[in-house]
C-alpha cells in the first residue's frame, strides 16, 4: 500500500524499545524548537506527488474542484477520494479536507443524496452518529438503491446497538450488494444478539462459497469471523481467522488492534510488541504496544506510555472527545487511575455500545467496585443477548447477568 | 452498484468506532505573552498543513527538507499573519514575524514562529481581541489551540470556522490598577476643578455657625457644624453621582455650554446666599440639586479621560471614589481651620461676608464666560 500520510522524522523510534535514544532525541527535540543543521535534513514526509499516482491523483481532483468549487460533480469527487485516503490511512486530516470540498451544500438541510451521504460519513467520524443517520435516512428514503447509504446506516445502528433496525436495513442492502456482504452483513447482527455458533457457521459457510471475493471482502469477514469465534471461545478457530486475514498483506489498524488485543488475552505480550512493530502512528495500535510493553517489563513502556499521553493530552486540548475508548483503558491498565477510567469508560459508553466498549466499562467498575456503574453494559448485555466468554465472567463478578 | 463501496462502508464504521484516532486533526499551538503594553509570541504550525496550503514540497518527492521550509519562510510568514489578526483595546496591532524555527509535536514537525504585535503605545492592554482563519477554507476542522499569558493570568481557548474571532478581558489584577488610575484623574479633577470647590467652600462656609433671626452665630459644639457639613457633602455627592453615572453610560446628555453655565450659576447662588441668607438651614438641598448639575460637568471630563470598553463600572467607581477623596480632604482642611476660628470677627466678616462676595464675583465672571463663550478671567 502506497505510503500516503505524514511520517513522523522519526516514525520507528516511538515504537520500538531499540530505538529507544532516537525516542530521547525526539523527546528533547520537542522541548525546544531548533533550527536544523543542514539544508538536506528532512522534516516532514508527505504524499509524493512526482511519484505517488495516488498523489498525482488528488492533486489533479483539488485543482479541478478549486477550477469549479461550486460544481457537485467535481467536490463530490474530491471528497469521496479524500474519505478513501481516511479508510486508507485512518488519517483524520483527510476528513477536514473532505469537509471543506462539500462547503457549499454543508449547511443545507437537504443537500444532494452524493453529499448527503458523504456528510454523514463525515459526521460518523467525530462520533455525530444521530446527525449522520438523519442524513443517511434522508438518503435512502431519496434514492432507496443507494448501497452506500444502507451500508453506513447499519454500521451506525450497529453501534449504537440498535440491532432490530440494523438486521432490516442489512435486508435493503441484500438485493444491492454481493452474497457475501449480504451474509456477513447478517451475521454480524445476529452475533451480537444470540449465540455465536451459528452466526460464525454462517460467515464461514459464505466464505468458502466466495472464492472470487476481493481481498477487501475478505479480509473484513475474516475479521468477523475472528471476532465471533474469539466469542464464544474457540480460540484456535478465532487465531486461524486472524492469521488468515493478516496474511491478504492489506495493513488494517482495526484487524491489527483486534489481533492484538486477542494476543493481550492470551498472555502473549511480547508476539504484539512485533506484530505491530512500526506501527504506532495509529493511537489505537499505540495503545496495545504500551499495553505490552507494560506486561513484558520491556524498557521502552514508559516512553511508550508518555508517547501515547501526549497524544490524548493534544487530542483533549482541541476538545476532542472522541479518545475515550481507548484512553479509558489506557488509564486503568496502563496508569492505574481508576477513577478517571470509570468516568471515560461510562461517557465512552454513553456514546458507542458495542461489545468492546461494555468490556471496558465493566472493567473499569470492576476495578473501581462501583456495580451501579456498570449498570448500562449490564442491561445491554441482557437486552441485546450476546454471547461473550470475554464479557461473561466480568459481568458475573459485578453481580450477575440480569 | 459495485459491493466494494459498501464494504468500505462497513469496514470503515468500525475504524471510526475503534481506530479513528490514527494520526491526529490538525492543530496549530498558539502562546501569546503580554507584559505590559508589549504583546509578543509563539506560532507552532505544523509543516505537513503548510504543504497542503501552499506547497513547501517544491521538488514533489515527498520529503520536505530544511531547504524547502527556508526557501518559504517568507511565503508560510505572509500565509500565517494574513490569517491572525489582534486588537488592544480596540486598535489593530500589526503583526511582525521573526525568523523561524522547527519543532517537534506529537504528530511531527512544525515551524516556529515568534511573534510580535505592534500595538500603539498605551500601557498594558485591558482587552484582547484575536481572530483566527488558519486553514478554514481547507480544513473546516482544523483548530487554532491558545495560550495567552497576561500577567499572572493564564487563559487558553480553542479556534475553529464557528469560533474564529474571540474576546479576552485580561487579568483583574489590573482591574485594580485601572480603579487607581480613575481614582486619581477625579482626585485631580476636584483638585484642579475650582468652580467645585468654590460651589462647596460657599456652602460650607456657614457650617461653624447657625443663623438666628436673620443673624448668624457661631456655634458653641463641634457636633452640629460637623452634622452640618456631612449633610451637605453627601447631598452633593450623592446628586453629582447620580448625573455622573447617567451621562456617562450616555443615558442623559445636556449640551456642554448649558452644563458649565448653570455650574457658574450655582456657585454665584451659594456665595450670594451667605451675603444674604434664603436657605438657611436648608443647604443641604441646594447642594443636592446643584451637585446634579455638577455630576454633569464631571462626566464631560470622564468621557474626555477616554472610556476602557467592558471596564466602565470600574472607571465610574474609581473617577466618583476620587472625586470623593479630594473633596473629603478639602472638607476636613476647611473643618479644622474654620471651626477655631468661627467666633472671631474676621472669620464673620473677611471669610464669611468678605469670602463669600469674592467667591460671588469671580463666579460671574465665569458665568459671563461660559454663556457666552468669551474670556475675562485668566483661570
Amino acid at each position: 500500500m502506497a505510503n500516503i500520510g505524514p511520517v513522523l522524522r522519526y516514525p520507528p523510534a516511538v515504537l520500538s524499545a531499540s530505538f529507544l535514544s532516537l525516542v530521547l532525541v525526539t523527546a528533547s527535540a520537542r522541548a525546544a524548537p531548533f533550527v536544523p543543521a543542514a539544508d538536506s535534513q528532512v522534516l516532514a514526509t508527505v504524499p509524493a506527488r512526482a511519484s505517488d499516482p495516488r498523489a498525482r491523483e488528488l492533486v489533479t481532483l483539488r485543482a479541478a474542484w478549486r477550477a469549479q468549487p461550486d460544481d457537485v460533480g467535481a467536490a463530490v469527487r474530491l471528497a469521496q477520494r479524500y474519505f478513501d485516503e481516511v479508510a486508507a490511512e485512518g488519517d483524520p486530516r483527510y476528513v477536514g479536507y473532505a469537509q471543506a470540498a462539500l462547503q457549499p451544500w454543508w449547511a443545507l438541510n437537504s443537500p444532494p443524496v452524493a453529499v448527503r451521504v458523504l456528510r454523514a460519513m463525515l459526521l460518523q467520524f467525530n462520533h455525530r452518529f444521530d446527525a449522520a443517520l438523519v442524513d443517511l435516512d434522508g438518503a435512502v428514503a431519496a434514492e432507496p438503491g443507494n448501497a452506500n447509504a444502507w451500508s453506513w446506516r447499519t454500521a451506525i445502528l450497529m453501534v449504537q446497538a440498535r440491532y432490530a433496525e440494523a438486521r432490516l436495513s442489512c435486508q435493503q442492502m441484500a438485493a444491492l450488494t454481493t452474497p457475501l456482504v449480504a451474509v456477513a452483513c447478517r451475521a454480524q447482527v445476529d452475533a451480537a444478539t444470540g449465540p455465536a455458533g451459528p452466526a460464525a457457521a454462517a460467515l464461514r459457510a459464505a466464505l468458502q462459497a466466495s472464492p472470487g471475493a476481493s481481498p477487501d471482502e475478505r479480509l473484513w469477514c475474516l475479521t468477523r469471523l475472528a471476532e465471533t469465534e474469539e466469542r464464544r471461545g474457540a480460540f484456535a478457530a478465532a487465531e486461524a481467522a486472524f492469521r488468515e486475514a493478516l496474511a491478504i498483506g492489506i495493513p488494517d489498524v482495526y484487524l491489527q488492534a483486534a489481533y492484538a488485543d486477542f494476543l493481550l488475552d492470551r498472555g502473549r505480550p511480547a508476539e504484539v510488541l512485533v506484530l505491530l512493530k512500526d506501527r504506532g502512528r495509529a493511537d489505537v495500535l499505540l495503545l496495545r504496544l504500551a499495553q505490552a510493553a507494560k506486561a513484558t517489563g520491556d524498557r521502552s513502556a514508559t516512553s511508550l506510555a508518555a508517547e501515547l499521553a501526549a497524544r490524548f493530552d493534544a487530542a483533549r486540548r482541541r476538545g476532542d472527545a472522541t479518545h475515550r475508548k481507548e484512553e479509558s483503558r489506557f488509564t486503568l491498565a496502563v496508569q492505574g487511575d481508576v477513577a478517571r477510567a470509570l468516568a471515560l469508560a461510562q461517557a465512552n459508553f454513553a456514546d458507542q455500545r458495542e461489545p468492546v466498549d461494555a468490556r471496558i466499562l465493566l472493567e473499569a467498575a470492576l476495578a473501581a467496585r462501583d456495580a451501579a456503574a456498570a449498570r448500562p453494559a449490564l442491561d445491554w448485555m441482557a437486552a441485546s443477548g450476546i454471547q461473550s466468554v470475554a464479557l461473561q465472567p466480568l459481568a458475573d463478578a459485578l453481580g450477575g447477568r440480569k | 452498484m459495485k459491493p466494494l463501496c459498501c464494504l468500505v462502508a462497513l469496514l470503515l464504521a468500525v475504524l471510526a468506532g475503534g481506530a479513528a484516532q490514527a494520526h491526529k486533526p490538525s492543530d496549530s499551538y498558539l502562546a501569546i505573552t503580554v507584559e505590559g503594553g508589549q504583546i509578543s509570541g509563539r506560532w507552532d504550525i505544523a509543516l505537513r498543513d503548510l504543504d497542503f496550503a501552499i506547497g513547501l514540497d517544491a521538488d514533489g518527492d515527498g520529503q520536505i527538507t530544511w531547504g524547502e521550509v527556508r526557501a518559504q519562510h517568507a511565503a508560510i510568514a505572509a500565509y500565517a499573519a494574513a490569517r491572525l489578526q489582534l486588537q488592544a483595546g480596540g486598535v489593530d496591532c500589526p503583526l511582525a514575524i521573526g525568523s523561524q524555527l522547527v519543532d517537534e509535536h506529537t504528530d511531527g514537525a512544525y515551524t516556529v514562529m515568534p511573534l510580535r504585535f505592534a500595538c500603539p503605545p498605551g500601557g498594558a492592554p485591558e482587552v484582547l481581541a484575536l481572530r483566527y482563519t488558519l486553514f478554514a477554507d481547507i480544513d473546516p476542522q482544523h483548530r487554532g489551540l491558545l495560550n495567552l499569558r497576561a500577567g499572572s493570568l493564564t487563559r487558553s481557548a480553542l479556534f475553529g470556522p464557528q469560533e474564529a474571532q474571540q474576546t479576552f478581558v485580561l487579568a483583574e489584577a489590573s482591574r485594580w490598577k485601572q480603579l487607581l488610575d480613575y481614582a486619581r484623574e477625579g482626585i485631580w479633577h476636584i483638585w484642579i476643578g475650582f468652580d467645585h470647590i468654590l460651589f462647596l467652600l460657599s456652602l460650607l462656609l456657614p457650617a461653624v455657625g447657625v443663623w438666628t433671626r436673620r443673624r448668624w452665630q457661631p456655634v458653641a459644639r463641634f457636633a452640629p457644624a460637623l452634622w452640618d457639613v456631612l449633610r451637605i457633602v453627601t447631598a452633593f455627592t450623592l446628586a453629582h453621582s447620580i448625573t455622573l453615572s447617567l451621562a456617562t453610560l450616555g443615558w442623559v446628555s445636556l449640551p456642554s455650554r448649558l452644563v458649565e453655565s448653570s455650574i457658574a450659576a450655582s456657585v454665584v447662588l451659594a456665595a450670594l446666599n451667605n451675603v444674604w441668607p434664603v436657605f438657611h438651614g436648608r443647604r443641604w438641598v441646594v447642594a443636592f440639586a446643584f451637585g446634579l448639575v455638577h455630576g454633569f460637568g464631571f462626566a464631560t471630563v470622564l468621557v474626555d479621560l477616554g472610556l476602557p470598553q467592558g471596564a466602565l463600572a470600574v472607571a465610574l467607581l474609581g473617577f466618583n471614589l476620587g472625586v470623593e477623596a479630594g473633596q473629603l480632604a478639602i472638607v476636613s482642611a476647611f473643618l479644622l481651620l474654620a471651626y477655631p476660628l468661627r467666633r472671631s470677627a474676621f472669620y464673620r466678616r473677611a471669610v464669611l461676608l468678605g469670602g463669600s462676595l469674592l467667591i460671588a464675583v469671580v463666579a460671574a465672571g465665569w458665568l459671563v464666560e461660559r454663556a457666552f463663550n468669551v474670556k475675562l478671567l485668566p483661570f
